[in-house]
């Protein structure tokens, strides 16, 4: 019999992870991933179905479409794992022995962390991004302001991003010069990365987005209509758009495998757990100070599965290890695009905004689905 | 003249922006007058810590550096 490898977590890297391991041990391991939905999301889509540009149906297939048929689907929920066992516990009362653990739960977001927050809309769950296209199109002149509630948090260029895409939805409408758009940063520039910042900060003041540094949004007055910060500012607003504060899933906190927000502390190369040889961790579910992105989570999957493959076969590990790439694309409005490349040892680049990047993001969201989760791109 | 720091933070191995969320978390909780101390390896807390004490008017009091760690004393600013 071949090794039980478990996968928690049909998203971008636990599905990548999946195929992957069961393409390279060529029948040597049998691998099974759980997932509480069996739905895949392609969440990067969901700040266009905020402004009304993607259809909330395009962004969710069955994982069962996406998985090589000899990896099986669990569609269960993973309550804790018990790495004294190598055991996996389910909401249903199944249990799934182990041999390799992969954690690819993701994060939650926890607006209820934010006093007065459930006051303010977000483009951070499908759910979150139909309610604000609602508000958004009975919303006809104000102030709309976009804040951080806390960090880290998914897709870091997301709030400049979507101010973007907010000036030119609300240009559309005809309703722009009656509309301010504020946005509010951490930091005393739009974005944590210098370039980048350098970059996008001139056209955030084209586009009249007005920019406000180290406003970290502590609390909000749903009533009132205020938005207070860390800092002490308090600024009003129409309509409230904030990035919620994140935390690991519950079962990494049942199982105490991660830090105090739920976080998995792996090696930052090999993505193994700091303490536990037989578990990995990818993607948001880690504690590595990188970027939360699909990007990350298929660069780190690659890796983890060809570690797990390697150890499958008893071959010795694989010279190639995560270097700490990510890539994002981030959206200027009015059709174009930049990019933002990195990894551990070569600091951030943006070229130009240009139409070949937007044209790029929007082909790559539409191919994903025949490339990514199957493990076709590199 | 010996200084008393109500609180000392460790943001060691943390990257930007954690290190001055955590610090005006912390500072907000301390009485005017009050000493924060952080100790932080991000080579960009220098600048932000910088210009976060001018955008929120706490002083930075002292900004050096031993080695690959970055030190910081921060005031709480008079009411």
């Amino acid at each position: 019999m071949g090794a039980e490898i478990v996968v928690i977590g049909g998203g971008v890297g636990g599905t990548i992870v999946a195929n992957l391991v069961a393409k390279q041990t060529q029948g040597r391991a049998h691998v099974t991933i759980v997932d509480a939905t069996g739905i895949h999301v392609y969440q990067p889509g969901f700040l266009y179905v905020a402004i009304g540009l993607e259809q909330p149906a395009a962004l969710q297939r069955p994982e069962s479409q996406l998985l090589r048929h000899d990896v099986s689907l669990v569609i269960d929920g993973a309550t804790r794992v018990d790495a004294a066992a190598h055991m996996v516990l389910l909401e249903s009362g199944r249990r799934l022995q182990y041999d390799h653990l992969v954690l690819a739960t993701g994060s939650r977001t926890m607006m209820g962390e934010v006093p007065g927050g459930l006051g303010a809309y977000d483009f951070y769950t499908l759910a979150g991004a139909k309610r604000l296209f609602a508000a958004l199109e009975a919303f006809n002149k104000g102030t709309i302001v976009i804040g951080v509630a806390g960090i880290p948090y998914k897709c870091p260029p997301a709030p400049v991003e979507f101010a973007f895409l907010l000036d030119d939805y609300l240009r559309a409408r005809g309703i722009r010069d009656k509309t301010e758009i504020k946005l509010l940063s951490p930091l005393n520039r739009a974005f944590t990365i210098e370039a980048t910042s350098k970059l996008v900060q001139p056209i955030l003041a084209e586009r009249g987005i007005e920019l406000t540094g180290f406003f970290n949004v502590e609390s909000v007055d749903p009533v009132a209509k205020t938005v207070t910060s860390l800092e002490g500012e308090t600024m009003g607003y129409d309509l409230l758009i904030l990035v919620p504060p994140h935390r690991g899933q519950q079962v990494i906190e049942s199982s105490r495998l991660g830090d105090e927000r739920g976080w998995v502390p792996v090696d930052k190369n090999t993505l193994k757990h700091a303490q536990l040889p037989d578990i990995w961790a990818i993607g948001d579910t880690t504690s590595i100070p990188i970027s939360k992105s699909g990007s990350v989570a298929h660069y780190e999957a690659t890796v983890a599965a060809a570690e797990i493959a390697a150890e499958v076969k008893g071959e010795a590990p694989p010279a190639h290890v995560y270097d700490g790439k990510v890539m994002c694309f981030l959206e200027t409005g009015q059709g174009k695009a930049t990019t933002i490349r990195f990894d551990y040892d070569h600091p951030p680049v943006s070229p130009s905004p240009a139409r070949r990047w937007h044209w790029a993001k929007a082909l790559f969201n539409k191919t994903y689905w025949h490339t990514v989760p199957q493990g076709r791109l590199p | 003249m010996s200084i008393t720091i109500a609180t000392t933070l460790d943001l060691k191995g943390l990257s930007c922006p954690m290190p001055i969320i955590k610090t005006a978390k912390a500072m907000k909780a301390l009485a005017p007058g009050d000493l924060l101390e952080a100790f932080a390896t991000d080579p960009g807390s220098v600048p932000d810590f910088m210009a976060w004490a001018r955008a929120t008017g706490n002083p930075l009091v002292e900004s050096t550096q031993d080695g690959a760690v970055f030190h910081f004393i921060l005031k709480k600013k008079e009411i």
